[in-house]
């Protein structure tokens, strides 16, 4: 099979997410490119919480609507997606439900119960079920399992082999592709890292869906990773805490949700002023307010461009994919310390929490070290430069006084208000952007996928790349993405539209944001396909909606 | 000795006269002078101010500064401190600052027990503003924007801060430079975090020099040490922050040790910090 679809569902306390990770992990282990969906709401215990986890030969980034084998932990999932199954899809349930269902029955919860183990380890048992029904071999089962579960590991082997047995024959017939393995982490996972590549030493978060599991993964990996991260009392601490620790010289990030982020814009304001580099992650989710907080949106594209009142300038960028957001964290931190900027990288439920194979071999960017003062003369904080860019320092350097202000003010740093200094200093700052744009000139800022010479070009951002990919295969469009939204990279964009006739907007919001911001830059689109009800893009309903709109 | 004028800048000097925070000015030039004598490096100085009247001392004073936003004072100090623990911070913050917009800040600065001094310039009234009340000026305070008097009762910021963990707690008086200096040296010198709350008379909007050079007195002369928390908590309750006639006791009111935030944070961590694994190995261990 070229590729392989599952759905696992059950109720949230099932551990349907680990069961995903897991399966995700023995296909992976075959040698094919994986891809995991989860969906789940905004509860600790019960509701339905579900997840796709698509396994192919080529690269994924994106899952489908149909699946080949339907993995029930109880009724409702039956109930739910049954639909969801191919024609000769398989539906593998529990056989403890008090009525039995088409498909194949394992007696999950039996099998527990007799080897004495957790009421959890059911989706071991289910794991150990599925391996067998799609041919997959026991040792390869064994493997992941070793590596995925640190607790009680014989007895989840001794359930999840019980399971694995207790199924008559395979259905399906998996390949090993004899290849090597795909790293697998999520969108979140990967901008951990990237920006860890980017020299990060310090990550300070308030925790907020779906940007929380950036804080739990640096967190416990902090030591290995050689950086501190802190939890404070809210947002408004932790961005203008994260000022503090950045003048002080390191480099730090800050990570939250539309929400959160809503209360960090006074620190992105003062980090345009004051020109101290920090990150900011913004995870959207779908808004407004407190919105809906497990599900996926792009409507805050806006709302970080425009973050922060006065006038400043700034960097933002939406990855696509793992791949780009372990190169494009690191990218945003750097050209935050490299041009003392504010730096955006924008991330959406979709990437932060669905899990990729990382293509390799890895092609992470070439770093960039910030201009550093050379101790001559006395040290001015906002010495005015051509660049527009005043050399750093820190305090504890000898003979050097750094003073950092959020006021306007001269180049030592002390408070201003008569016109003429306010105006160079404006302008000091603004001239930065030259340098911006020198940072980047050498980057791919714009993705082209799909067939080049097309009439009809397919327009999107983040996370929704991976459908619109493919539905532009079954169409037979081109892909322009923009991953820098600011500064915009209008001529190579321009450049990468070409002579398309047709230009479709694809985004995960209501209005059409990227529409409007192509719009700023004089390029009007033809139509928009929108999905604002916080579930993403499949490439099998996007080509549905495009067929109707083309 | 280094000179108390080796540590002004250039900045023209924009409090009114008769401003309390002259009084602190002084108060922390001296003692950062005495310091300096007695081994503490200049450059290793850092203030933190908000915003407001109190705030223009960073512009007064030739030393590493951060001036932050309107109540963001500890936060940013705690940063400051964390990245490079060899740093002295103080941090000055106004009562709007440290009990208005940033209370929160200082709950948990307290709680955390950072290694950071905070000195608060608190002159009961919004000064910079022109006149309004803040969270400790007195019950039925006629503000601009309560004119009939203000309808809360003030906060005590020291109960708060005895009750949040703070681990050195003390108020001066800007009228008593050479007590103020002295406890500025001691909270600076004390590992952990020391809130020093200053009385400032707002010779503008909330002239209270009478009123405090009547009723302020110096603890040490008074009553016994040391004071565990539930008497200094007493002292502490003695005076509400009500215009009324309560003698008004200044000095060390409480001072204990425990582990700091950085102590507990990083840990086992040795100062300089070495990654384990570099991100292209520890991707490919992500299979």
């Amino acid at each position: 099979m070229k590729e392989f679809s599952i759905l696992i569902g059950g109720k949230a306390g099932d551990g349907i997410k680990q069961a995903g990770i897991t399966a995700a992990k023995i296909f992976s282990h075959l040698g094919y490119h994986v891809f995991l969906y989860d969906d789940y709401p905004s509860l600790i215990r019960g509701g339905h919480n579900f997840c796709v986890i698509r396994a192919s030969k080529d690269q994924v980034r994106c899952h489908e609507n149909e699946v080949d084998l339907l993995l029930a932990m109880n009724k409702e999932t039956i109930d739910k997606h049954v639909k969801s199954l191919k024609p000769k899809g398989v539906v593998l349930y529990d056989s403890s439900f008090e009525e039995a269902p088409d498909g194949i029955g394992v007696p999950f919860k039996e099998i527990v119960k007799e080897l004495d183990g957790l009421s959890i380890m059911r989706n071991t048992a289910a794991i150990g079920a599925l391996a067998r029904l799609a041919d997959i071999q026991w040792n390869v089962v064994e493997d992941v399992l070793q590596k995925s579960i640190s607790k009680m590991i014989d007895l989840n082997l001794s359930i999840s082999r019980k399971a694995y047995q207790a199924v008559k024959a395979p259905v399906f017939h998996v390949d090993d592709l004899k290849r090597p393995s795909f790293p697998v982490m999520t969108g979140n996972e990967a901008i951990a890292l990237g920006c860890v590549y980017g020299g990060l030493e310090l990550y300070i978060a308030y925790p907020m869906t779906p940007a929380t599991s950036i804080l739990h993964f640096l967190a416990g990996y902090q030591r290995e990773l050689g950086l501190v991260t802190i939890h404070p009392e809210n947002e408004i601490s932790a961005a203008t805490m994260a000022l503090g620790a950045a003048y002080a010289g390191k480099r730090t990030a800050v990570g939250t949700s539309g929400g959160g982020f809503a209360l960090m814009t006074e620190a992105v304001s003062f980090s345009g002023q004051a020109e101290i580099p920090l990150l900011f992650i913004e995870c959207q989710r779908t808004g407004p307010s407190t919105g809906v907080p497990t599900y996926t949106g792009q409507a805050d594209l806006m709302f970080v461009l425009h973050s922060g009142h006065g006038e400043f300038p700034r960097v933002v960028a939406a990855p696509g994919d793992a791949n780009e957001a372990l190169e494009w964290a690191s990218l945003c931190l750097d050209v935050a310390w490299r041009c003392q900027i504010p730096a955006f990288l924008l991330s959406d439920k979709h990437l932060s929490e669905s899990l990729f194979s990382v293509e390799l071999p890895l092609d992470l960017p070439e770093r960039f070290e910030p201009i550093l003062w050379n101790g001559e003369g006395k040290y001015r904080r906002y010495l005015i430069a051509e660049t527009g860019i005043s050399p750093l320092a820190f305090p504890g350097t000898k003979e050097c006084k750094v003073k950092a202000t959020s006021y306007e003010h001269d180049e030592y740093g002390i408070t201003v208000e008569d016109a003429d200094a306010i105006a160079k200093m404006q302008e000091k700052r603004l001239r930065k952007k030259g340098q911006i744009s020198k940072f980047f000139q050498d980057i791919d800022t714009i993705k082209i996928y799909g067939q080049d010479d097309s009439d009809i070009c397919l327009v999107c951002w983040g996370s929704t790349k991976g459908a619109c990919i493919e539905a532009a295969q079954k169409i037979g469009a081109k892909v322009v993405q923009p991953i820098l939204l600011d500064p915009f990279p209008q001529k190579k964009f321009q450049e990468a539209i070409g002579g398309a006739k047709q230009i479709i907007g694809i985004e995960a919001n209501a209005t059409g944001q990227l529409s409007t911001l192509l719009k700023c830059h004089g390029i009007v689109l033809d139509k928009s396909v929108l999905r604002y009800d916080g579930r993403p893009f499949t490439p099998s309903t996007l080509s549905r909606s495009l067929e109707e709109v083309i | 000795m280094a000179s108390l004028k080796e540590l002004d800048t250039y900045a023209e000097n924009t409090w009114c006269p008769g401003c309390g925070n002259f009084g602190i000015l002084t108060a922390l030039k001296r003692a950062l002078t005495q310091a300096f004598d007695s081994g503490l490096q200049e450059k290793d100085v850092v203030l933190v101010s908000g915003i407001g009247c109190h705030a223009k001392i960073v512009d007064y004073v030739d030393v590493n500064s951060f001036y932050s936003l309107h109540g963001r004072v500890l936060p940013p100090a705690t940063g400051i401190m964390l990245a490079n623990p060899e740093l002295t911070v103080i941090g000055h913050a106004g009562d709007g600052d440290a009990y208005g917009e940033g209370i929160a800040h200082l709950v948990f600065a307290a709680k955390r027990n950072i290694d950071v001094t905070l000195i608060v310039h608190n002159n009961r009234v919004y000064g910079l503003t022109t006149g309004q009340f803040t969270p400790t000026s007195p019950e039925g305070f006629k503000g601009r924007s309560t004119p009939a008097g203000s309808p809360e009762p003030p906060l005590n910021p020291l109960e708060l801060m005895l009750a949040s963990g703070a681990t050195f707690v003390a108020r001066g008086y800007s009228g008593k430079i050479s007590h103020l200096k002295d406890l500025i040296i001691k909270a600076i010198n004390h590992r952990g975090f020391s809130f020093i709350d200053v009385l400032q008379p707002c010779y503008t909007f909330f002239n209270t020099y009478s009123y405090y050079n009547e009723l302020v007195y110096e603890i040490e002369e008074k009553e016994s040490r040391p004071r565990d928390k539930k008497q200094a908590m007493e002292l502490a309750t003695r005076w509400n922050y009500q215009q009324d006639n309560s003698p008004i006791p200044i000095g060390i009111f409480f001072q204990e040790q425990r582990p700091t935030f950085q102590d507990e944070l990083l840990k086992g961590k040795g100062g300089k910090k070495e990654r384990v694994w570099d991100v292209d190995s520890f991707v490919l261990k992500m299979i």
